[in-house]
């Protein structure tokens, strides 16, 4: 006999199941994420994401700034749509020190969210796209989101991180010029999503990657506290800008699209049609800007003096000039800001003291949430399905790491 | 017509503060003496809770069907070190069908253990975790505590009020020995720290040449 084969197994064979490092420099990982997957063939049966790769210690800096030098810290949360962050914080700050934000800064402020939102969404349908193989949508969307950059630097002088939300209102007013651009790139917005629309929605693979992948119930909404699209996908009507208005939204005209399945294809649909949504809206909010002039700050303690006045009035430069060093005081007391961010509800939990700085300042990121429940989500997919399904939860890290 | 939106506004305020104080007041007869105290500040509902009672509370303000606070929304806590009970652990629950918002406050002592609620709403795991590793809170029964948000092997709790906004430990990748070391802090200027809180007062630190000033001044010619 040529050699023994004593040690040859027979019967049921017991296989070790294989562990597989993804990221934290995958480029469909959508920034810093590792996932430790565990596979069996090619199904995920255990899924741990190791977050904090970006971890910053926002909230450790926050607690030795002012109020006023906190606000560029939130640009930097979710940067892909800075502006909303910003609007939390403000919203916050407003609440505490009983603020109220002249009625054209509030236009100004549902104007800029909204186009923070088709940023964001544009980035995300896009990317996911390509995550599970479509090349082209991410570079017909980036082009618009070029556009809207240009706004923001035209408004800010930033084109990302803008700075441009302050308490009390906004930093600078926008020209006729500008909301006339605005409004001539919103006629033009939908034709583009149309485009967008027509390479994905009836698309073949797309559809194949994407149907009953990361299916999401209702029950799974609550247990996991989703929000945004991630519970609109599964038919709930829930946002906030409707549910608990803020800032001047109720008194515009917008549907809150819903979907049916809760998996990732109807998710990129709700984007969809937020999109167009969104631009219903920055249409209008440019319509009553342009027959509302009038201030954009609420002058007073928190905000700074014009411009004018301040050649002029000694008290107005002494009063820039402590806003800029020492900063405005905030009463002592709590308060939760919370806003419909393009990835779901963004808040703000802040604890004043009384002096010009947060005493705590806790940021509840919507993505932080979201990808607590890939291990459940992902579990009994196949691996290709998992960077669908990070892109359909549409996470940022610099709001997840803080 | 801008007075009429303010009434209507204020009308509105008015009927959801009402709802608030109803809302607490029902919790109150339900679970009578699991809230310590409740209060509201603007328009929102702050109940104070004993440790002990946490979790069946939030058992209970998930399933009464005059709550149903069936989504976590944050856990946080706040550091008091001037406190016997240092920190205080912050819970912020929603219900997406009655279309309100709560806010739980728990006193927590260095040594307390708190109960995990990762039974009732899986998804405090992760803020638990990262209470755990931002304040150095135990939880007791939590499926998973690890560090989350900080370095692997990273050791302190970073927003105590303590711990120092430079940290202890710096990283830096070193070429010769081709690999990312760690090293004390080293400032190349002292970390400034300004207090306004005294306009005539500077900061609580000494500048490089300060104490020769104060050396000559109190010293030798006396």
């Amino acid at each position: 006999m040529d050699g023994s084969f004593d040690d040859a197994l027979t019967g049921e064979q017991k296989i070790r199941n294989f562990n597989l490092n993804f990221g934290p420099q995958h480029p469909a990982a959508h920034g810093v994420l590792r996932l430790v997957l565990e596979l069996d063939g090619e199904i995920v049966e255990r899924c741990d994401p190791h977050i904090g790769l970006l971890h910053r210690g926002t909230e450790k800096l926050m607690e030795s700034r002012t109020y006023l030098q906190n606000l560029p810290y939130f640009d930097r949360l979710d940067y892909v749509a800075p502006m909303n962050q910003e609007h939390a914080w403000c919203l916050a700050i407003e609440k505490l020190t009983g603020v109220v934000v002249p009625r054209r800064a509030s236009l100004i402020r549902v104007l800029f969210c909204e186009i923070g939102r088709v940023l964001n969404h544009l980035l995300n349908v896009t990317t996911q796209a390509m995550d599970v193989g479509a090349l082209t949508p991410p570079l017909w969307g980036f082009e618009e989101r070029e556009k809207l950059m240009v706004f923001y630097e035209r408004a800010s002088g930033a084109r990302l991180h803008a700075a441009y939300f302050r308490p009390g209102g906004v930093h600078q007013d926008l020209t006729p010029q500008l909301l006339d651009d605005i409004d001539r790139w919103a006629v033009e917005f939908p034709r583009v999503l149309d485009d967008i629309d027509g390479l994905l929605t009836e698309n073949r693979i797309f559809k194949q990657r994407n149907a009953d992948i990361g299916v999401v119930t209702e029950e799974d909404i609550q247990v996991w506290g989703f929000s945004g699209v991630m519970v609109r996908g599964s038919g709930l009507a829930w946002d906030l800008r409707r549910s608990q208005p803020y800032e001047c939204y109720d008194e515009f005209d917008f549907k809150i699209p819903v979907g049916v399945n809760g998996d990732c294809y109807d998710r990129y649909l709700c984007r969809m049609q937020e999109m167009r949504e969104s631009t219903s809206i920055i249409r209008q909010a440019v319509a009553k800007l342009k027959v509302e002039p009038g201030d954009i700050l609420a002058r007073g303690k928190i905000t700074p003096p014009k411009r004018g006045e301040m050649k002029t009035s000694m008290e107005a430069l002494i009063h820039h000039f402590k806003l800029y060093t020492e900063g405005f005081h905030v009463p002592a007391g709590e308060v939760y800001a919370a806003v419909e961010a393009p990835k779901g509800e963004f808040g703000v939990y802040l604890v004043a003291d009384g002096t010009n700085r947060p005493y705590r300042a806790k940021l509840r990121a919507p993505g932080f949430l979201h990808l607590q429940a890939m291990d459940y989500i992902c579990k009994g997919h196949q691996l290709a399905d998992v960077s669908a399904i990070i892109g359909t939860m549409d996470v940022v890290f610099g709001e997840i790491d803080r | 017509m801008a007075e009429a939106d303010l009434s209507i506004a204020g009308d509105r305020r008015a009927r959801s503060l009402d709802a608030l104080a109803e809302l607490a007041a029902h919790i109150e007869m339900r679970r009578p003496g699991a809230v310590a105290r409740s209060e509201i500040a603007h328009g929102e509902l702050t109940l104070h809770v004993p440790l002990t009672g946490l979790v069946q509370l939030v058992e209970f303000l998930k399933t009464d069907q005059g709550c149903r606070f069936s989504s976590l929304v944050d856990i946080t806590a706040i550091d008091h070190p001037d406190r016997a009970a240092r920190f205080d652990l912050v819970y912020h629950l929603l219900s997406m069908y009655q279309n309100h918002r709560i806010r739980l406050k728990v006193a927590v002592q260095d040594s307390d253990m708190v109960p995990s609620i990762t039974g009732v709403h899986p998804s405090a795991n992760w803020f638990e975790r990262e209470v755990f590793d931002m304040f150095g809170i135990l939880f007791s029964g939590h499926p998973d505590l690890r560090r989350i948000l900080t370095d692997y092997g990273f050791r302190g709790h970073p927003l105590r009020k303590d711990f120092p906004t430079t940290g202890y430990t710096e990283v830096r990748y070193d070429a010769a020995r081709k690999r990312v070391v760690y090293e004390p802090v080293k400032l190349v200027q002292e970390y400034r720290q300004f207090d306004f809180m005294s306009p005539w007062e500077g900061a609580h630190y000494i500048l490089p040449g300060d104490d020769k000033a104060k050396r000559e001044h109190d010293g030798r010619k006396l």
